[in-house]
């Protein structure tokens, strides 16, 4: 049996226990066949039974193999990998939130209702927009329920033939894969020499095709792009409509909204900004924003609020109003999901909101911004930074220069960094940077907690010149080495199998 | 808002940036910048958050309520453990695990939830979860309108209403038709209907839910299935009640290569609708066509086990708009939450609740018919929810019940005009013999009341 701190690998649960060590959380059942012809029954149920001590060490062990902000610096680029706050999930867990049923009739989910309510007015007032569905499970699910809408406005304005989506080459790859999933075309518009969308590179572009410009603000190098209005402007006047992708809403709370640059849709990811936990790769949740024009075609179903008819008053303008879901909306695209929202994480999102207010959310953007600029200076000492003026929430930086001179890439130092108990940076990411790092702080790190990072990659770019070598060796801490990701993609192997089985696929 | 910075720190930072202020490093043109005030909700301390969410809590009494509603979200027992584990820091407060070798403990968690839902599916593959049951009908739909090229999807109107708008949904960005088959006098999907429809072969896939939306087996018979696959069509299997795959015959025991599912069922809240747990199973022959992240076993460079997200050419960070899907985050936590909910219930446990919920669900039926004017609506094998028609509006019967603190079921009325007198009643493990007898009692007064209107 290995330990916790042991490289030893992990069984897996279904090598573990006997048959018959039963948890007593329930009665005995009857057998099925009482219940049952036996003909739709299923002859055995292959699963593992063990006890809750054994499960417990086994879960507990893997998450001794398992890194988080929790353990550590986590500068994920794009990611916004913030601390997140144990009483927003200390709520969320409540039994009024989380023993809800979703058809729960409204008049016996009023709290349920106004939460939702009192996060999306929130939210179209701290981006600028009409209205919030927080239908979508994700950011790429917001996108998608976007250009559905644009889809649909298109179709609705006799405007069928606007085909095309325009996606920066700097965007995330979600934004391509959403368009191409409403059948449109992508044309990816490569960036300036400045980092950003140029004005007249994208009139060149524009045309009675264009669907969508989806862009993200402060782009995915870390850079705002200044001629926002411009190029809002531009794609309006040829008939397009502007998506905002929120991924980077971080670095602009409280100095510019979405709404005001001209986006007419958008999406935020509340898993980032708004420090939902991301949960190793969800739930995410993915609140969708629109301006006036586009209300009506918001996923079903939205929240409706009228004043209570008794008047009763409260501390809270919501206070005075009533709640319920309405499924009645002609023009929607339909609905997205099985049930209304990620609620638990509207849950946590709004209690979020209410930590901070207005001016908390700016602070929360002065300070991640000032903590990435204070990492890419620093930075910048020993390591290219290819855009050299002051950056918003993230930069990049490039190990061109190593890999050129010593032959270490940026994945070498990306895995140098968790020798050091680091999370690596988002690398070759954006795809115009060679050998790039992307890295996004947030404000939840301390000057201390930056100052260490730093420290951490000077010794290892320097490590990078004198003994390359034991970068492309790197990591050694950690529980296994790097990973076999070719025989992982070559001979597949996704699932465990029971020994028989497994033994008869061998022979065959 | 939760940040460390002391007034030395920023002034310290800023000199090191060689910026004068904050206002300097985040203005933006003046043309876009804010100019309105903001109306977000107000500031308030921890404490004083949670006062707040006290009100909100307050106005949730539905939760305090006998409830009798399925439909897609289930109540079921879910053990103390499964929280302390999952809302452990390290798995909680985790990225998608793009870093193998600091993410050896979740990749190896989801390569046990792949295998779990395998193993209770029969199928070859599972991929690592998607948003829910609907969207992973949606993304199972799109699977097959790649590998046969057609333009149409068939569903069975006894699959969750739910679950069809949004097929309809990602169907209508795809120019994608979705064409619907009739259910019979017994509540299961018209095979006969079935059978001819595909006949044309101009369907990718065919939909089925098994136990459908109604509680009752529905399945492809022999003769169906030959039907389906003489003319090329893919049959999709639909599981919202994942527990009832402790019970019933396995998926691919009626010929099903593409499995949706949703395992809210096994441990993971029903918070109003989400976040829950959809999952994609498949034949082997589906693995490429197969939407998010999958995790491989492999090894490193020492030759020891090693987990790692593989076969990402499918994905949208890599193949950009030629991807599977656009799919990025998915559901990693729930489905963490229902792969700790599976190992705890083991087998034993895992059987003993399908029999509780077989049980309970019977006592139910039997208690609801001996009402007088209420009848249970189908014959056929169910698992742990049926329609039962009440011979009035139910809309009106089940507003009489929720007078009397009980939430009676789901008024079918709301997505079947010839079911408005018929309501999807459910009862789990956790149903007792209390509420059994509060409702039938409640149940005997509202039907008398609403037959005579």
């Amino acid at each position: 049996m290995s330990t916790p701190t042991s490289k030893a690998s992990q069984p897996l649960i279904f090598e573990l226990g006997q048959e018959g060590r039963a948890n007593r959380y329930l009665e005995e059942g009857k057998p099925l066949e009482s219940f049952l012809p036996k003909s739709v029954l299923r002859d055995d149920l292959p699963l593992p039974d063990n006890s809750e001590l054994d499960v417990v060490r086994h879960y507990t062990r893997l998450s001794h193999r398992t890194f988080g902000i929790d353990l550590g610096f986590y500068p994920l680029g794009s990611c916004t990998m913030k601390y997140n706050p144990r009483v927003n999930d200390a709520i969320a867990m409540r039994p009024e939130f989380a023993q809800l049923h979703p058809y729960t009739p409204d008049e016996l989910a009023q709290g349920a209702l106004q939460v939702m309510y009192e996060l999306e007015r929130s939210l179209s007032s701290l981006f600028g927009m009409a209205a919030f569905s927080l239908n979508p499970s994700a950011g790429a699910h917001a996108e998608l329920g976007a250009l559905l809408i644009a889809k649909k406005y298109f179709k609705e304005r006799g405007e069928t033939q606007r085909d095309k989506v325009i996606v920066p080459d700097t965007a995330h790859g979600t934004n391509p894969a959403s368009a191409a999933m409403c059948g449109f075309k992508v044309i990816s518009l490569p960036s300036s020499e400045r980092g950003r969308v140029g004005v007249e590179e994208i009139r060149a572009i524009l045309g009675p095709d264009t669907a969508v410009c989806m862009m993200t603000n402060p782009n995915t190098l870390g850079l705002f792009e200044d001629d926002i209005a411009a190029i809002a402007a531009a794609v309006h006047e040829a008939g397009g409509l502007m998506y905002y992708d929120g991924a980077n809403a971080n670095a602009i709370m409280g100095y510019a909204r979405p709404g005001d640059m001209g986006f007419d849709l958008m999406h935020l990811n509340t898993h980032k900004t708004f420090t939902i936990p991301h949960g190793g790769g969800g739930a995410g949740h993915g609140p969708l924003g629109v301006a006036a024009h586009l209300v009506e075609y918001l996923p079903t179903p939205v929240v409706a609020a009228s004043p209570r008819p008794n008047g009763e008053t409260g501390a809270a303008p919501s206070d005075r109003l009533t709640f319920s879901l309405d499924f009645d909306r002609p023009k929607s695209i339909g609905p997205l999901r099985s049930f209304w929202s990620n609620f638990a994480h509207a849950v946590r999102a709004l209690a979020y909101l209410y930590a901070n207010g207005a001016e908390g959310l700016k602070r929360v953007s002065q300070l991640a911004v000032l903590n990435a600029n204070y990492l890419r200076v620093n930075i910048a000492e020993f390591l290219e930074t290819p855009y050299v003026e002051v950056c918003r929430h993230e930069f990049v930086a490039s190990a061109q220069a190593l890999k050129r001179d010593h032959g270490v890439r940026a994945l070498d130092l990306a895995k140098a960094l968790l020798d050091y108990g680091y999370m690596a940076p988002t690398i070759y990411f954006p795809l115009i940077v060679p050998e790039c790092l992307m890295i996004e702080p947030t404000e939840t790190e301390s000057k201390e907690t930056l100052d260490g990072f730093v420290a951490a990659l000077r010794e290892i770019v320097e490590q990078a010149k004198s003994n390359p070598q034991a970068l492309f060796d790197a990591p050694v801490t950690t529980v296994v080495g790097r990973v076999d990701e070719t025989r992982a993609a070559r001979q597949p192997d996704l699932r465990w199998r029971p020994p028989s089985v497994a033994h008869q696929n061998e022979v065959s | 808002m939760y940040a460390p910075h002391t007034q030395r720190d920023i002034e310290q930072m800023l000199g090191a940036i060689g910026i004068e202020s904050l206002d300097d490093l985040l203005r933006v043109p003046n043309d876009i910048a804010l100019k309105a005030k903001l109306d977000v909700v107000p500031a308030l301390p921890e404490y004083q958050i949670q006062r707040r969410f006290d009100r909100f809590a307050e106005k949730n009494a539905g939760v305090e309520y006998r409830s009798f509603l399925g439909a897609g979200s289930y109540r079921h027992y879910a053990p103390p453990a499964i929280a302390a584990l999952a809302m452990r820091g390290e798995f909680l407060t985790a990225y998608t695990p793009y870093q193998a070798e600091v993410s050896q403990g979740y990749l190896q968690a989801i390569y046990e939830w792949q295998t779990y839902i395998c193993l209770l599916t029969g199928m070859d593959i599972a991929n690592a979860s998607v948003y829910d049951g609907a969207t992973a009908l949606a993304e199972a739909a799109i699977m097959a309108l790649g590998t046969t090229g057609r333009h149409k999807i068939l569903v069975s109107r006894a699959l969750h209403p739910n679950y069809r708008a949004v097929l309809r949904t990602y169907c209508d960005g795809l120019d994608v038709s979705v064409d619907e088959i009739a259910f019979d006098e017994n509540g299961t999907t018209d095979l006969a209907a079935l059978a001819h429809a595909v006949e044309s072969k101009e369907y990718a896939a065919v939909a089925l839910q098994s136990p459908n939306f109604f509680g009752i087996v529905d399945t492809l018979t022999q003769s169906a299935l030959d039907a389906v696959n003489a003319s090329g069509t893919i049959p999709i299997a639909v599981v919202a009640e994942a527990l009832s795959l402790a019970a019933f015959a396995p998926p691919s025991s009626w010929g099903a290569q593409i499995v949706a599912g949703e395992a809210q069922s096994f441990g993971v809240a029903q918070a109003y609708g989400g976040p829950y747990a959809g999952f994609i199973a498949s034949t082997q022959e589906h693995m490429r066509r197969i939407p998010g992240r999958l995790v491989g076993k492999s090894v490193d460079n020492a030759g020891r086990t090693a987990y790692v997200l593989t076969l990402q050419a499918r994905e949208q960070h890599i193949r950009r708009e030629r991807a599977t899907s656009n799919i990025c985050t998915n559901q990693a936590h729930c489905a963490l939450i229902a792969t700790i909910y599976l190992a705890l219930m083991g087998k034993t446990g895992l059987r003993d609740a399908a029999a509780l919920n077989l049980a309970r669900s019977r006592e139910l039926a039997s208690a609801v018919a001996n009402v007088d004017g209420a009848t249970l609506k189908y014959a056929a094998p169910f698992f742990n929810e049926f329609v039962v028609d009440v011979g009035a509006p139910a809309e009106g019967v089940l507003a009489s019940l929720q007078a009397l603190g009980i939430l009676g079921g789901v008024d079918l009325g709301r997505w079947y005009p010839e079911l408005q007198s018929c309501i999807l009643m459910t009862a789990t493990e956790l149903t007792t013999s209390a509420d059994i007898n509060a409702l039938a009692a409640a149940l005997d007064g509202a039907i008398n009341v609403h037959a005579h209107i």
